[in-house]
């Protein structure tokens, strides 16, 4: 982990045409950082989240926004991001050379494991760290990605994924798409878990109760990524918690962990996401 | 340089500080986590997540919630409790320097004692910082804070038992006067007050049409309230004999030397610790230049030297 001051390189909107307030925000990771910064962000894990916070913010933003993190490429550090409230808005302005905090790589990432068929299930912009995970992926075990969408394909990074990637996608229009997302869903995952597979998921919270559900149906080892509120992003405030599971994987005592500093990749079976 | 140390006395000695500026309970933890973002050598210390007897898992979520200039919480106190504080995280923390301060809370006077009790000859815990004031947590009634009864018989039970720890009391701003509860906990034998904790508030997605927090009303801390903190640490310095410290809203080296000219001893960073988690390991630098600038040469000149009015 490491604070340093990253300038922007590029903005990118994403499917401008069709839909406003998707992008690409990439961060140069300075020749001038520290030795701990150096570590860190050479060790970074796909799944790991960092806090962005633009120089320019005054005291009227109290915290940081917590992103995945999606790739690294050329010295850039790579977010995707929806605008969703004030702090996404003003993440929407920024402008080439504009210094923002990035607080990480945080948290903990996915499990990478080279020898089993691995299923990546993604609802919206959950599928912003399996860019970088898809890249790092190595060996002959199977690696397929299963998308669920309500904007067009254009505004999120689906374009952005290695060649030898299986992955197919599922406009949610309706009810009947859900319906047929899910089915695939269950059909993937159960799949996935006969041939003692890796399934992960990211996106919103009723996706990952939906995948949840799914995967404990089948038996799959799923690990599932949240995505919540986050003040300090440390594990120091409290304000990102979920509740656990004693004796899931994970080794938690049934107290509630904060997500920043747990998370935000767990064991589905380790926490308690309601229904 | 301007001398920043400060030596805050009390009935059974001097607190010494090498620098004014405090984490304020609740946003830095136990003291461990934050190290990988500066020394803790660089503070004059930092005030524990609230403690009590037993682990405390807090409140059900959302527990926070970003508003301008602030944030509303209603973490619900979660906490490891007072036995693993001292196994897993004391040990663990410098015993020079930086002053340790454990932030209790009970929910009656007995407890109160008891953690007072469990703490007193810990080593390397140089204070108690008692919390009469959370709005937070259900506590079967009125909370002790806004009483001045109830917030004199805490003070007086932790006192009791906290041997030769000074003890210093956090007074809730959510009262009718300050005052009144500040002179009740000096006469209770508190050596210290902290002053404030968060003011009750709240917020609402129109969306949802859901409350901000599950709890619906939470604490409200940051930039926001800085002014009625002010206010209070002015009010409450100006009633009471025994050192106060500021807490609220607290951002910049302006912000502590703005509580000093009203009469703080020391400050506590509580909210800005979360915009940048850095921030406050550099707050101390960033005072001495101020001071240097304003040609400030040791904190003891300037404490309550506010300048008012003839009227």
């Amino acid at each position: 982990m490491a604070l340093e001051l990253c300038p922007v390189r590029s903005l990118t909107p994403l499917g401008k045409e069709e839909k406003p307030g998707f992008f690409s925000l990439r961060l140069t990771l300075p020749d001038s950082m520290s030795e701990q910064g150096r570590n860190a962000w050479s060790n970074w894990a796909p799944g790991q989240f960092a806090l962005l916070r633009p120089e320019s913010w005054g005291p009227e933003l109290s915290w940081g926004r917590p992103f995945s993190i999606s790739r690294l490429e050329g010295g850039a550090v790579e977010f995707f991001f929806q605008v969703a409230g004030r702090g996404s808005r003003r993440l929407a302005g920024l402008r080439p050379g504009e210094p923002v905090w990035v607080s990480g790589p945080l948290g903990v990432g996915f499990a990478l494991e080279e020898h089993r068929p691995t299923l990546l299930l993604a609802g919206g912009m959950g599928i912003a760290p399996f860019v970088g995970y898809a890249q790092g992926r190595r060996g002959q075990a199977e690696t397929r990605l299963l998308f669920g969408h309500r904007a067009p394909l254009g505004c999120y990074p689906y374009d952005a994924f290695p060649p030898g990637l299986t992955k197919e996608h599922f406009p949610d229009k309706g009810p009947e798409d859900l319906e047929r997302f899910l089915r695939r869903a269950a059909e993937l995952l159960a799949d996935n878990a006969a041939r003692g597979g890796l399934a992960l998921a990211c996106g919103p919270l009723p996706f990952l109760r939906a995948m949840r559900d799914l995967g404990a149906a089948c038996g799959a080892a799923l690990q599932i990524s949240l995505e919540t509120r986050m003040a300090c992003g440390a594990g120091v405030c409290l304000g990102c918690v979920v509740k656990t599971v004693p004796g899931g994987r994970g080794g938690f005592s049934g107290a509630p962990a904060p997500v920043c500093a747990c998370g935000p990749v767990f064991w589905a079976d380790a926490v308690d996401l309601g229904e | 340089m301007p001398d920043l140390a400060v030596n805050i006395p009390w009935a059974g000695g001097v607190l010494k500080l090498s620098n004014p500026v405090l984490a304020a309970s609740g946003t830095f933890g136990y003291g461990v986590e934050l190290t990988d973002y500066g020394p803790l050598e660089n503070l004059g210390g930092f005030v524990s997540k609230g403690l009590s007897l037993r682990p405390m898992p807090g409140n059900p979520m959302p527990r926070i919630a970003e508003t301008p200039c602030g944030m509303l919480n209603s973490i619900g106190l979660q906490n490891c409790g007072v036995e693993a504080f001292l196994r897993d995280y004391l040990p663990r923390l410098p015993k020079a320097g930086p002053k340790v301060i454990a932030n209790i809370y009970a929910h009656n006077s007995k407890d109160f004692a008891e953690l007072a009790g469990l703490l007193s000859d810990a080593p390397g815990l140089a204070a108690l910082e008692v919390n009469i004031s959370c709005p937070n947590v259900e506590a079967g009634g009125a909370v002790f804070g806004q009483d001045a009864r109830a917030a004199a018989r805490v003070t007086e039970a932790v006192k009791r038992r906290a041997g030769a720890l000074p003890v210093l009391v956090k007074l809730s701003p959510n009262v009718t006067d300050i005052t009144e509860i500040a002179l009740a906990c000096e006469s209770a034998g508190a050596d210290m007050l902290s002053c404030i904790n968060t003011l009750y508030g709240m917020g609402v997605d129109i969306r949802s049409r859901r409350p901000l927090l599950a709890k619906v009303i939470g604490g409200l801390s940051g930039p926001a309230i800085k002014p009625v903190a002010l206010r209070c640490l002015w009010q409450t310095a100006g009633a009471v004999r025994i050192p106060v410290i500021g807490v609220g809203g607290i951002s910049t080296a302006e912000d502590i030397l703005e509580f000093i000219l009203a009469g703080a001893w020391a400050v506590q960073i509580g909210t800005a610790n979360f915009a940048r988690l850095d921030r406050i390991f550099r707050l101390p630098g960033e005072l001495a230049a101020l001071m240097e600038e304003l040609d400030i040469k040791d904190l003891a000149a300037l404490r309550g030297d506010l300048r008012t009015f003839s009227l």
